[in-house]
């Protein structure tokens, strides 16, 4: 028997590896109350900085798209420096500076060299675009055209009037219903007083994670970390979302657009970060959706039938219960099988479960795979930013491996059957009347 | 998964940091750029170990020790501009292929294996290459390469698995390309900026070609093309390089040298005045794609041209503080976005390229007017230095950044390698990029963007809602 046939009967990995994988996490907070993760990567001479603020769209109460926009418009202008300015000062010094806001987090960050010359600048830089923000009229009238403008680019692409419909349907009145942007008539009347006054309400120390991975060390961090943060007002840690309710009954959402193929959306709210069913769900998932060409909808939709690209399926954890999706794309005529397909592979799953041997399988590949999770200083980042602004435990990633383990076909048949109902779902289809 | 390439604004494959260009997408805000070379003691990408098996395939070896993982990438010199007129899009319908199956490992086991071995995998197509990778704890090295040495030879090519993975290619081609009012823009745009060299065809093959592809013509492909003397191994990772070369040989020195006949040149003919075209498509926007024709450094007479060229793509568009953002989106607030790219890693004769969507209130012509005032401008007046100051310390520290990724390095390895350069080019770049001067920069602007050596293309929006009325022409975006 070839290698390769025999490798998978052996446990993926050793704990000896998966224990050389893991970072060392420092954590403490600042003076002012910010949390902060530290992870000290000495190999590259580079470090990245984030603060990430809870800030995002579910903050937005009836302006949509504040949220997004005030993050924004952070570094177009601050302390008197203009856009031009701000941007010439990191670039001149080959450092970037990048920001997003989503419907819970909002964050800016910093990638820099740690050559002083170059990190001490850019770190004051940043810090006055941080705290200094001036919100500049012509500035702000500007991006508010261009987020205009880029709201009409999303009605061209089937795949986000989709993605935006499913958030509609699965929330309803709850905050992460709306989309991050907002709506042409939300964005169209927003002014910069709705955006100081967000601003001076959620960039606060208290309501912020500072993450920093790089070639320093923890002093150096922290006064770094307490250098940028200190210059923030204490503030309040933003108030708690309201829960999710469970959607009551299946929905169908058509909406027509002249694409040959059809986008198709199917699910429900599904669990949030730190669920006590986090873990059977997401590996059961793994099995159902999450896994590639060999997740069961795949095998179905794409390798048995040809219907499909890519399908799919996979949780969103969030601060509540963010979506559990499936999805597909396919062509008009052939659309009604497709999702036939996908609903009764979703049924099987929930009756049966899975069988011991996908989910040996299934195992082999998170664990065996998890050092790939954290083999850059970005993908680090991206988990101390989780690990920080979700409250997570600090041996969260220490522990990932034995509790995936842990999972038995029982707790995730039970897991699946208490948590996911197809009976009570929104479709939501995108495409040509077929 | 298998995923292909995207021919929107750019030609690189979909997953992958694209070399030289920044990619702007509406509401994001960072950007690639990317250097090669490195600028400082101590940033140093460790040395690449070069070895050469008996059947004629190399094996470059770069140590990351950062995490126990390794990334291995087969790359294969084959790619879109490698076909011919009507069997377009066969060398990625052949790397969706490569999945199912050989003699000794039936359809999606080779998925199945990486997968319970805690490995990803993919596989991508570009006009130049194509490339296999699995990404894995290291010490998974030997079961990618059994894997990977053994669909290079011995794929089976089932008639029941074409006839369903093709279908699978033409949803992708939907998904990525018709329903796509830009990538449809730019897939009419190349047809039509080039006349002999083969970029004028998409990666994914024009529709009634993959409707008219056969087995047969798959396996003609693979047997002319799927062969170790036609390809790259590369590893990067925590990994020792002779032990890696040790398992090379054992694994891919058995298989047979295959008789490799080198491609055709195909030239580009000389291109004698301005091209210009409407794309009509159901779109809320307007977009303006403008392409000159550009050597590259595999095809260059004078070496430091490219260079200076991936300085002037710099200059317009590296960053926030470049040109076009500080001008045309900002200063004159003419584009909504805008872009410039140019790749020198192209194998062959590329095309500097520009794009973008007015604001609302300006028109197409404005924006066309605009561009050509930023070339004017290049061509009448010497960059300052400040500008080149800003571009060398961006490429210098993305080329310490870019070692953050395992896989990049190892494409960027993998690319240099399969256009026909090597990769030593990479620890050249830096040097070549400071060597170039203003002057330099302002020649090649006069040399290459000339009005007779350029394509425009206009995408025309068409109503969306079937019940509304069409809009007017191309340069009516002025509400």
């Amino acid at each position: 028997m070839k290698l390769a046939r025999k490798m998978f009967m052996l446990l993926a990995l050793s704990w000896v590896t998966l224990a050389q994988a893991l970072p060392e996490i420092q954590s403490w907070k600042t003076g002012h109350g910010a949390k902060v993760l530290f992870v000290a990567a000495p190999e590259l001479p580079m470090v990245d900085i984030r603060l990430v603020f809870d800030a995002g769209a579910a903050r937005d109460g009836a302006l949509q798209g504040v949220a997004r926009f005030t993050n924004g418009m952070l570094d177009q202008g601050a302390d008197g420096l203009n856009a031009g300015q701000i941007a010439q000062g990191f670039e001149n010094r080959g450092a970037t500076i990048s920001n997003g806001s989503e419907r819970d987090m909002a964050w800016l960050s910093l990638r820099s060299l740690t050559d002083d010359k170059l990190l001490e600048p850019s770190l004051e830089l940043f810090g006055k675009v941080l705290s200094k923000p001036d919100f500049p009229a012509d500035d702000f009238a500007r991006e508010q055209k261009r987020t205009l403008v880029s709201l009409q680019y999303q009605k061209q692409k089937p795949a986000s009037i989709a993605s935006r419909r499913f958030y509609q349907d699965l929330y309803g009145e709850h905050p992460y219903a709306s989309d991050p942007t907002g709506t042409e008539a939300t964005v169209a009347a927003l002014t910069t007083g709705d955006l100081k006054d967000f601003y001076r309400q959620y960039y606060v120390a208290r309501n912020a994670v500072v993450v920093i991975v790089g070639a320093l060390s923890e002093k150096q961090a922290a006064a770094i970390a307490s250098r940028l943060v200190d210059r923030l007002p204490d503030g309040q840690h933003a108030v708690e979302v309201p829960p999710v309710e469970e959607l009551k009954e299946a929905r169908e959402d058509f909406s027509e657009h002249p694409s040959s193929q059809s986008h198709v959306l199917i699910g429900a709210p599904g669990m949030h970060r730190g669920d006590v069913d986090y873990f059977p769900l997401y590996v059961g998932n793994h099995i159902l959706g999450g896994s590639g060409l060999v997740s069961r909808i795949s095998q179905e939709v794409r390798e048995k039938r040809g219907l499909s690209y890519s399908a799919y399926s996979y949780f969103t954890p969030m601060r509540r219960n963010g979506p559990f999706t499936l999805g597909l794309q396919t062509r008009n005529d052939q659309r009604d099988e497709a999702i036939m397909v996908l609903r009764d592979t979703l049924r099987e799953f929930l009756a049966e479960g899975p069988s011991d041997k996908e989910l040996v399988a299934a195992k082999n590949n998170i664990i065996g795979g998890f050092p790939l999770r954290l083999s850059s200083n970005s993908k680090i980042s991206e988990y101390l930013a989780m690990i920080g602004f979700y409250d997570l435990p600090l041996d969260y990633l220490d522990r990932f491996a034995e509790r995936v383990q842990a999972v038995t076909v029982k707790q995730i048949r039970n897991a699946w059957q208490r948590r996911v109902h197809p009976d009570r779902m929104v479709t939501v289809i995108v495409g040509g009347s077929g | 998964m298998v995923l292909s390439v995207l021919r929107y604004r750019s030609k690189r494959p979909m997953s992958v940091v694209c070399l030289i260009v920044k990619k702007k997408e509406y509401g994001m805000r960072g950007w690639l750029a990317a250097g090669l070379a490195v600028c400082m003691a101590g940033a140093q990408a460790t040395p690449v170990h070069e070895y050469n098996l008996k059947n004629g395939m190399k094996v470059l070896v770069r140590e990351d020790h950062r995490a126990p993982v390794m990334v291995a990438q087969v790359w294969y010199k084959v790619g879109s501009s490698y076909e011919v007129d009507g069997i377009t899009g066969i060398s990625h319908v052949l790397e969706h292929m490569m999945f199912k199956g050989t003699d000794e490992y039936a359809s999606g086991e080779f998925s199945r294996i990486i997968s319970e071995n805690g490995g990803r995998e993919n596989a991508f197509t570009a006009q130049d290459y194509t490339a296999y990778f699995q990404t894995m704890e290291k010490s998974r090295l030997p079961v990618s390469f059994e894997l990977e040495a053994d669909r290079m030879r011995n794929l089976t090519l089932p008639e029941e698995e074409f006839l369903k993975e093709v279908q699978v290619v033409m949803e992708e081609r939907r998904m990525r390309t018709e329903d796509n009012p830009q990538s449809l823009a730019y897939e009419q745009f190349a047809a039509t900026a080039w006349a002999s060299s083969p970029y004028r065809t998409p990666i994914i093959g024009w529709m009634d070609d993959l409707e008219n592809l056969s087995v047969a013509d798959l396996r003609a492909w693979y047997l002319k093309w799927y062969a170790p003397d036609n390809a790259t191994l590369v590893v990067v990772g925590d990994v020792d390089p002779e032990e890696v070369f040790q398992q090379a040989k054992k694994y891919f020195g058995p298989l047979q040298a295959g008789e490799i006949v080198a491609p055709k040149p195909r030239l580009e003919i000389e291109q004698r005045g301005i091209k210009r075209i409407e794309v009509k498509a159901p779109a809320e926007l307007p977009y303006l794609l403008m392409g000159y024709k550009v050597p590259v450094v595999h095809t260059a007479e004078v070496e430091w041209e490219p260079y200076a060229l991936v300085v002037l793509a710099g200059i317009l568009d590296g960053g926030t503080a470049a040109r076009l953002e500080s001008e045309l989106v900002r200063g004159g607030e003419i584009a909504a976005s805008a872009g410039a790219s140019y790749d020198a890693y192209d194998r062959l004769e590329s095309l500097f390229l520009m794009s973008g969507t007015p604001t609302t209130g300006h028109s197409m012509k404005d924006l066309e007017d605009a561009f050509m005032a930023q070339v004017g401008k290049l061509q009448d007046e010497r960059v300052t230095a400040g500008e080149m100051d800003r571009v060398v310390a961006q490429i210098s520290a993305d080329k310490v950044y870019e070692q953050d990724s395992i896989f990049y390095q190892a494409m960027q390895i993998g690319i240099l390698e399969t256009v026909g350069l090597s990769w030593k080019e990479a620890d050249r770049y830096l040097e070549r990029i400071k060597a170039v001067t203003p002057e330099q920069v302002q020649a090649v602007a006069r040399k290459y963007l000339q009005r007779d050596h350029l394509t425009v293309a206009e995408l025309v929006p068409q109503p969306i809602d079937p019940k509304q009325p069409p809009r007017s022409g191309g340069s009516a975006h002025v509400h």
